[in-house]
């Protein structure tokens, strides 16, 4: 295995994901697996080889900056699991 | 006259002008079609009759007032990956199970404006993650071939739906194969453009680099029709190319005399299946009868490019699902302790295994002290794989070979081993990675099962590919093949 069970726990935090216990073993099998597959490309040789920025080498287009959008709050937050006068509802976060 | 559901877009098209039916009339053959038939696949997750008939009605409205647009009253399916404001787009996922969105994407859009009806939503592999259709949280999409096995992925349903007549076209979206393999897999025909061509505003964000929007449907010249009318530039999508759209459907007619096909040596090594082998062998023969000049081409990379992309697309992938906080939108844990349990109670409870083993593989290529070795390596191979093809571009016009290693596998084969389902993508992976047009056209069967052939084209080269594709239609019949008991 080329990640342990504590690296495994570690990246699920990093990344906001809870792993139920049951799940844990199978991830770290798996992700193991993923992670020998993609180290192949160590092998390569790209000492030369600028990496990919864009698959047509095209640059970010500017718009000039002036205002598009309008106000859709009302129509947005209709899909927030929980909202009270026009804001958005989480849980305490300072004591 | 022929049954309406085994009409392509184009028949229909001609058949509504000459007034021989309404579009509430298909639309109603369609619904019924979907009503019987969808248990058997499982290909819609949401079906819109009313709106479907709404706005069949409207369409014949339109034709007798002398205002039909190029695909007025014609049916299509969305993959449910696009938003449609007031429909729910759950991307096949428990986190957006009752997402509605508040706007149309682009593709959506215009089609809608060129007079298209929508029939409903397709069911596909969760965020688009998966080359099966067995990811999705309302249950595997069927083969209509054999329901014993998967129509591929991730644009499962939409393949499962055109394949079995329930539709005539549908759209899909395409990050490392997934239009292209559902294609071949269940025998219709599959385009994604180049990178940029269509707009992926409202497509919900995979791997942003590599996805893009495009069609599946049972002939060339009704992937060229639909892809004339949602190509285009788009200024609310960041990476949209500002070129004017060629009309496709007119360039489908010139001989394939003297186009220069590219046949990869690295494509028929080990790991390619005999039988599929053979058929692509074979459609290649029907290509050279035609004119077309064959000549063997290298892609030295081709190997490293399924790890390059399982680099890249998670990297991507893992911003990409940052999005889902169970805050603003989407699956939200219940009795959360604090913030911290809210987010990572609601991501866990709402994204599936895989989704969430490509975010955890992209948190780690791109978390501190990997992001070189892994991330920015990958986009050197990714170089190198990009360099490979230009140079091959050089030489010939378009490069031809098997879509798909092996045809459909039978559900839950390939679950157990993450590598094993990547590497169906080994022959699409490619195009994604350079941002090139290629589609997947029906090129035979291996034991009742359909085998597709690829054709990949350089930047902008549609028109090439999807005349190529029309021009071995006009020699051969495996994309008029229908499975049994859809008829």
């Amino acid at each position: 295995m080329s990640l342990d069970k504590d690296q495994v726990q570690h990246i699920a935090l990093l990344a906001r994901l809870k792993l139920a216990d049951d799940e844990l073993d199978e991830t770290v099998d798996k992700l193991s697996r993923i992670v020998d597959f993609v180290d192949q490309l160590s092998a390569a040789a790209t000492d030369d080889v600028l990496p990919m920025a864009h698959p047509l080498n095209e640059s970010q287009r500017l718009r000039s900056d002036r205002v598009t959008e309008t106000d859709e709050r009302d129509e947005i937050q209709k899909n927030a699991p929980a909202i009270e006068k026009g804001l958005y509802i989480v849980p305490k976060v300072l004591q | 006259m022929q049954e309406l559901h085994t009409q392509t877009l184009t028949q229909l098209a001609a058949g509504m002008q000459r007034g021989d039916f309404s579009s509430v009339e298909l639309i109603e053959v369609l619904l019924g079609r979907i009503e019987s038939l969808d248990q058997s696949l499982n290909a819609f997750i949401t079906v819109t009759a009313d709106a479907a008939l709404a706005a069949a009605a409207r369409a014949d409205d339109a034709r007798a007032a002398g205002d039909a647009g190029v695909l007025n009253g014609l049916p299509v399916v969305h993959k449910d990956i696009f938003c449609t404001k007031g429909v729910t787009t759950t991307c096949g996922s428990r986190m957006l199970e009752n997402f509605v969105s508040p706007y149309d994407a682009t593709i959506v859009e215009r089609l809608a404006a060129a007079g298209a009806v929508v029939l409903g939503k397709t069911n596909m592999d969760e965020f688009a993650m998966g080359s099966s259709s067995e990811t999705s949280y309302f249950g595997p999409v069927r083969n209509p071939w054999d329901r014993e096995r998967s129509p591929g992925g991730s644009s499962g349903g939409s393949a499962a739906a055109v394949a079995a007549r329930l539709a005539p076209a549908a759209t899909g979206t395409d990050t490392g194969g997934s239009i292209r393999q559902p294609a071949a897999l269940t025998g219709t025909v599959g385009m994604k453009p180049t990178y940029g061509r269509v707009s992926r505003y409202g497509m919900v964000a995979f791997a942003s680099s590599l996805d893009q929007a495009g069609v599946i449907t049972r002939s060339t010249e009704d992937a060229a029709l639909l892809l004339g009318v949602m190509a285009g530039f788009d200024q609310r999508d960041s990476t949209s190319i500002d070129r004017p759209v060629p009309d496709y459907v007119a360039s489908l007619a010139k001989s394939l005399k003297g186009l220069r096909i590219g046949i990869v040596r690295q494509h028929f090594d080990a790991g390619l299946e005999e039988k599929t082998a053979a058929a692509v062998r074979e459609s290649l023969a029907v290509l050279e009868a035609q004119g077309a000049i064959l000549t063997e081409v290298d892609l030295p990379n081709l190997d490293l490019s399924v790890p390059t992309y399982y680099v890249v697309a998670p990297a991507e992938c893992s911003s990409n699902m940052s999005r889902f906080d169970g805050v603003r939108f989407g699956h939200r844990a219940k009795d959360p302790e604090d913030l911290f349990d809210l987010y990572c109670r609601s991501r866990g409870e709402g994204f599936g295994a895989e989704v969430k083993r490509r975010i955890m593989t992209g948190t780690y290529v791109l978390s501190a002290g990997y992001y070189d070795a892994y991330y920015l390596k990958a986009q050197r191979v990714r170089q190198l794989i990009a360099q490979d093809f230009n140079k091959a571009f050089a030489e010939v016009d378009i490069i031809a070979g098997p879509t798909s290693p092996t045809p459909a596998f039978r559900l839950g084969d390939k679950t157990d081993d993450p590598i094993t389902m990547y590497l169906n993508d080994i022959y699409t992976i490619g195009a994604n990675l350079a941002g090139l047009p290629a589609i997947s056209t029906p090129c035979g069967f291996v034991d009742g099962l359909p085998v597709g052939l690829h054709l990949v084209g350089p930047h902008f080269g549609e028109e090439t590919v999807l005349r190529c594709a029309h021009q071995y239609q006009q020699q051969t019949d495996w994309h008029e093949a229908c499975p049994e008991g859809y008829q």
